[in-house]
């Protein structure tokens, strides 16, 4: 089994991705940055979105580090939300999770397009909050309010995601 | 508790015959298996070992045979668990040829070792203003414990910087930073990110010239080269029984006596006391006094039948056997190419940290792991150290004793694989 699962958790187009990440960098003038980052590697997305009055996603990119699953995922999300609509982007959000943990029924939606090559990593459970990264960063993202902090002072343009944390 | 009188010969054994190492093997039933359709490789040692037969042997026998609470019955369950326990502190002494079992406190591993002397010794004997000296190369474990401390009183913690990519410290660093404010000095006996092994004695030589507490984190030592706490000359030392063959959930902090005596307790229960009236307690005598509520009975002695079982081996032997597998690691990726690897050239400890130029390491890890190779990828609880490299994570190779030349061949024709698999596509 071993190779074929590789291949697909390894696919040039993840690979590409990895290697040369689209919309990457910083913004000077987005609207919102979400910092998300799993203690338990390392890895680091940092989402900047330009929204608009009514929640359009404008503009996206993303700076940070990770491994070649976090990178690819994270860039092919960008490519995927730009010009969406916050509930556009919210079913493409639903999608992903359903693809990613296997909740879903194959195959996975055609809305997803190349991301569905990221559904090898559900062979690989270890693996899943690296594709989710991102997605969590999106996520907090679309629903926080710009420089809102919790109840408990904690800002809420911060992901960190957690061993136990569900995903998505 | 008594003290019990030790053979002085126990520190320095006579020379041992050659060790035949693939017949030790055998003792692991768990090195017995295919992983992903390969035989298993375990090169995770570092973050923890396997367990031989006789360690596991040793528990189920106190399970089934001889379970009960210990100091508190009167009945003959209760005093072989008493007697099986104590003896494993004693054991432990030896171990480290502590001058005394009563210096031997039990704990759960290593941090909770640290964690207690930062809460007690650290609580009452430092304050504002004081300052402690670590180094780069501190695991989490003996860095957050300082940190919450001196967040409470106010004291400063201080590191000594390490020399880029060997992770070396220089001595002359060391005593340039031991200023009269210094009152703590920690470090580990061996990193477990670099493979350093650190002059812990000349260390502990420095710090007592200047009136310094020292701390060692021997976690990454203890089952791999002889420890004697006397001739290191340092006031607390902390290990864990998980990466030394025995149980997790087991560990030991030894403490000079003078200064266990001189530390409040840790936790309030049951055992720590030698008598309670509703509003007033007074304490036990060390080391109970720090050993509240059940202890982990079974996991001293499984610590204590792990500790047989590599003596048995010797340290010295085991020490020479995991240098040689990590010079055969550290060879073979330099060879390999592509590759920056950690750690101090060839004089090391039985580990093997490097980062693949273009891969990071989480990919060599499941792809090594596809292959039945268990590596360690991430910033291995060392993330200062990794983000002074300029890093994020690393890959590591740990070895210990039951893995053998052919397995590190193994290992370095799995990382060759995964270069090529990511250089396929990247033209």
């Amino acid at each position: 089994m071993e190779a074929a699962d590789l291949e697909d958790l390894y696919q040039t187009v993840i690979l590409d991705h990895s290697r040369r990440p689209r919309n990457f960098g910083e913004m000077p003038d987005a609207t919102i940055t979400v910092d998300g980052d799993n203690p338990t590697c390392g890895d680091e997305v940092h989402l900047h979105l330009r929204l608009a009055e009514d929640g359009k996603i404008e503009k996206v990119s993303f700076t940070g580090s990770g491994c070649s699953i976090c990178m690819a995922s994270a860039s092919m999300m960008t490519q995927k939300i730009k010009e969406k609509s916050t509930a556009e982007a919210d079913a493409l959000l639903a999608d992903f999770q359903g693809m990613i943990t296997g909740s879903a029924p194959e195959p996975s939606p055609k809305s997803l397009g190349d991301l569905r090559l990221l559904s090898g990593v559900r062979k690989f459970p270890q693996r899943v909050k690296c594709a989710t990264l991102a997605w969590h960063a999106l996520k907090q993202a679309l629903h926080a309010k710009p420089g809102a902090k919790t109840e408990d002072g904690l800002d809420l343009n911060h992901v960190s995601l957690s061993p136990s944390d569900p995903d998505l | 508790m008594l003290d019990v009188a030790r053979p002085a010969s126990s520190v320095n054994p006579p020379p041992r015959p050659a060790v035949d190492w693939a017949a030790l093997r055998r003792d692991f039933p768990i090195l017995d298996q295919k992983v992903h359709g390969h035989p298993l490789v375990y090169l995770d040692n570092a973050a923890t070992s396997q367990k031989p037969r006789r360690v596991i042997d040793a528990i189920v026998h106190y399970y089934e045979h001889d379970n009960a609470n210990v100091h508190r019955g009167i009945h003959e369950l209760s005093n072989r668990a008493t007697a099986a326990f104590e003896a494993a502190r004693v054991r432990v002494a030896e171990f480290i040829n502590a001058p005394s079992p009563n210096e031997i406190v039990f704990v759960n591993g290593t941090t909770e070792g640290i964690n207690l002397v930062a809460a007690t010794w650290g609580q009452k004997f430092l304050k504002a203003g004081d300052e402690i000296l670590l180094l780069e190369l501190e695991h989490h474990s003996n860095i957050v414990p300082w940190q919450m401390l001196a967040a409470r009183i106010g004291a400063k913690l201080v590191y000594v910087p390490v020399n880029g990519d060997e992770g070396t410290v220089d001595l002359a660093k060391v005593d340039a930073l031991l200023t009269p404010r210094v009152k703590l000095f920690v470090f580990p006996h061996i990193s477990n990110t670099m493979g350093v092994v650190n002059p812990v004695k000349e260390f502990c030589a420095r710090a007592r010239a200047a009136g310094v507490t020292t701390l060692v984190d021997a976690a990454q030592s203890a089952g791999h080269c002889v420890i004697d706490v006397r001739d290191i000359g340092c006031d607390f030392l902390a290990f864990s029984g998980h990466k030394i063959c025995g149980p997790t959930g087991i560990g030991v902090l030894y403490g000079r006596a003078e200064l266990l005596d001189a530390m409040p307790p840790y936790q309030g229960g049951g055992e720590m006391i030698a008598s309670v009236d509703f509003f007033s307690a007074k304490w036990n005598t060390i080391p109970h006094k720090f050993e509240a509520g059940t202890p982990h009975i079974a996991g001293a002695i499984g610590l204590h039948a792990a500790m047989d079982y590599i003596d048995a081996i010797g340290r010295d032997a085991i020490f020479a056997h995991d240098q040689e597998l990590a010079v055969q690691a550290y060879r073979g990726l330099k060879s390999l190419g592509g590759a920056r690897i950690f750690g101090p050239g060839e004089d090391r400890a039985g580990l093997v940290s490097f980062v693949l130029e273009d891969v990071h390491s989480h990919d060599v890890v499941t792809l090594a792991d596809q292959k039945g190779v268990a590596l360690r990828g991430g910033h291995h609880c060392n993330q200062p150290l990794h983000k002074k490299l300029g890093i994020k994570s690393s890959a590591r190779a740990s070895f210990y004793f039951y893995n053998t030349r052919g397995e590190v061949d193994r290992f370095l024709e799995v990382v060759a694989g995964i270069q090529a698999f990511f250089r396929r596509g990247s033209r």
